[in-house]
């Protein structure tokens, strides 16, 4: 069992993950407090993603622990944790995807209603107030530039007030200027809501933003016996 | 926002799909529909029309066809029958008979027919006046309800009648004239022009002159009394004697010849009436038919070509699940991440699964919805041809409860449409799917 200290918002312990049952994925253990903002460095194929989905319990780790605001994600059933995902955790994706069938606020209005809170028209205005995309609300997702759609989908991560958000390459796809854009809008507003931040990126140009950093290393891909 | 609101979206933005499916799935139902409803009101309509009539006795011929002219009035009679050797059975004084309504069909006018008869056929259908009265002299008419309703006949009009069912064709020379007007009865003599079985061989030439000779004391000359839109019907005593009065004044002319007859019977468990029908058929020229055994030839076969049109609509209400199940199962693919994505905001597998599964109920309400439009449409549509060609009101308003168990019926064809596409989208990868983008 873990011993929790109470301001950590989230922590992992010998983390590991297999793919194939074959090679097998190691991963630090990090312990983040809330409200702090941290980025995970690495090389493509060294297991970003996949710690990211760890995290965000949309993996099941082959052994190890992950505890977010003192819920450990192992010990949760599968919809205990979809549950759980949906009211603590916002994950934000490189390629932002919605649902097209619906305009932005229904995009926000569905983020709500699937976490199990009511929804509420007037926090997804002042959101997208703050994103600077509220003439946005009902456009439908398609008709968006990528640094708007980046930004909606930081709203969605944002909605239900999370305590810990993860972005996995959330600024890759984007040019110089939207790419700080998009890292200060997540610092301010993940700052706003006190959340903790995890960015997951091999962007060089997030470095300067953040001062907290892990660095995955490739050898960290192990044959197992 | 729910999930309700999110699969409608979803069918929204395939509009093409969407349509598609509605209307297959509404070409089921609606044939279905359909069907079920013009196989109930023409069977509903035949036994109405039943009238606790007993045995037909007409000309040898189709049996069958003689119900059909004689009771339905969709079929030309089978021949006439001479009134010699049928006056034993229209006799008031008869042991075993206690209603017979001689019938002189042939004639109509646009498309109605005429029917000299005696006033027993009132009873026969519990027929009453709306307005005027009844027929009394030759060449005088009542007329149903709806006859008077589609030519807009009135009182104090006058008409010739034609050879035959069909319009226009071979008209005769002598005018009728509209004495009454019935009350709708729901029957078969709302369609019916009725009056005495003198006016019938008088208005064919070749009897004009018997007919002349016969009509002594219904002079038209000097009774030509005021007709008012009062309803001035006689109580079921007198009618009944005026009846029998008509009766005895047809025996009077062996000579001629009429349709046919319809008979009720005294008592129905008598066994001399039972074997009424054979003795008939197998002693005299005459044939006598059972309406009710008749009628249950006449379903069976009918029935018959109703049950393969209904497969046939089952068949398509099939293949309007399997196109919603391709619909759904095809759009699973592309719509991947978004299952994913519904997942990352907090729905379980379960929220998947019935989502898919809504969407194909939706198909399947939708389709429905409009397949009972369509049917109903389209039996408004025919209601004026099927009155028409089978003498019965028929209404499109009219809801079965079969049609509920049809809604059901779609209901579990959409579930199941959605049921492997539900399974496929409750276990989406969603780890892998965001993944790869």
């Amino acid at each position: 069992m873990l011993n929790l200290n109470h301001l950590d918002m989230l922590q992992t312990k010998s983390l590991t993950y297999s793919y194939d049952g074959n090679h097998i994925l190691r991963f630090p253990d990090i312990t983040c407090q809330k409200g702090e903002h941290w980025l995970i460095l690495g090389q493509s194929g060294c297991g970003k993603t996949t710690m990211l989905h760890l995290l965000g319990g949309l993996l099941t780790p082959q052994a190890g622990s992950v505890v977010v605001a003192g819920t450990a994600l192992e010990q949760l059933t599968a919809s205990q944790l979809d549950h759980f995902r949906g009211q603590h955790i916002g994950i934000i994706f490189q390629v932002p995807h919605f649902i097209r069938s619906l305009n932005v606020g229904e995009n926000l209005a569905l983020a709500q209603h699937l976490a199990g809170l009511p929804v509420d028209n007037e926090r997804i205005k002042i959101l997208l107030e703050r994103l600077g995309i509220s003439h946005k609300l009902n456009k439908s997702p398609e008709a968006l530039s990528q640094g708007e759609r980046q930004r909606v989908a930081i709203a969605r991560a944002l909605i239900n007030n999370p305590a810990l958000i993860l972005a996995d390459e959330p600024t890759s796809a984007l040019d110089d200027v939207n790419a700080h854009e998009v890292a200060h809008l997540l610092e301010e507003t993940a700052s706003s809501v006190k959340a903790t931040l995890l960015i997951v990126t091999h962007d060089s140009r997030l470095q300067s933003h953040f001062s907290k950093k892990i660095m995955l290393e490739p050898q960290q891909i192990h044959a197992s016996l | 926002m729910n999930l309700l609101k999110l699969s409608w979206k979803n069918l929204l933005y395939k509009p093409l799909n969407l349509l598609l499916s509605i209307v297959l799935f509404a070409l089921g139902v609606g044939l279905v529909s359909f069907l079920l409803n013009v196989n109930h009101q023409l069977e509903e309509n035949f036994n109405k029309n039943l009238a606790g009539i007993d045995l037909v006795i007409g000309a040898k011929g189709s049996p069958l066809q003689l119900i059909l002219c004689s009771m339905y009035h969709v079929d030309n009679p089978t021949g006439n029958i001479p009134l010699e050797s049928a006056r034993a059975f229209l006799n008031p004084q008869h042991p075993l008979i206690a209603t017979a309504v001689p019938l002189s069909l042939g004639d109509s006018y646009r498309g109605f027919r005429i029917a000299g008869t005696t006033y027993d056929i009132l009873d026969l259908y519990k027929a009453r006046l709306a307005q005027g009265r009844l027929w009394e002299k030759d060449m005088e008419v009542t007329v149903g309800a709806t006859v008077a309703g589609k030519l807009d006949l009135h009182i104090g009009d006058t008409f010739k009648s034609s050879h035959g069912l069909v319009e226009g064709f071979d008209e005769h020379e002598h005018d009728f004239r509209v004495v009454g007007i019935l009350e709708p009865t729901g029957s078969v003599i709302d369609q019916l022009i009725l009056t005495t079985t003198q006016s019938i061989w008088a208005s064919h030439k070749h009897n004009a002159l018997a007919a002349d000779s016969l009509s002594q004391g219904h002079s038209t000359e000097h009774k030509q009394g005021h007709v008012g839109l009062v309803a001035q019907m006689p109580d079921s005593v007198s009618l009944r004697k005026a009846a029998q009065a008509q009766r005895l004044e047809l025996m009077n002319h062996p000579g001629e010849q009429i349709t046919s007859i319809l008979l009720r019977f005294r008592s129905r468990t008598n066994i001399q009436a039972l074997n009424m029908g054979r003795n008939i058929n197998e002693n005299t020229d005459l044939m006598a038919a059972s309406p009710p055994n008749q009628i249950a030839r006449l379903q069976t076969s009918m029935g018959q070509g109703a049950n393969t049109l209904r497969w046939l609509a089952w068949v398509i209400v099939v293949v309007s699940g399997l196109s919603v199940f391709i619909s759904l199962y095809s759009s699973l693919k592309e719509r991947k991440y978004e299952l994913a994505l519904v997942r990352v905001m907090g729905g379980t597998r379960s929220t998947l699964f019935v989502l898919i599964i809504l969407e194909g109920l939706l198909l399947a309400i939708l389709g429905y919805v409009a397949g009972i439009v369509v049917s109903h449409l389209g039996l408004a549509v025919v209601a004026g041809y099927l009155e028409r060609s089978y003498r019965y009101a028929f209404t499109s308003l009219k809801f079965l409860p079969e049609e509920g168990w049809l809604l059901l019926g779609s209901l579990a064809v959409g579930f199941v449409a959605a049921l492997l596409p539900a399974w496929q989208a409750r276990n989406t990868d969603i780890s892998e799917t965001l993944a790869k983008g």
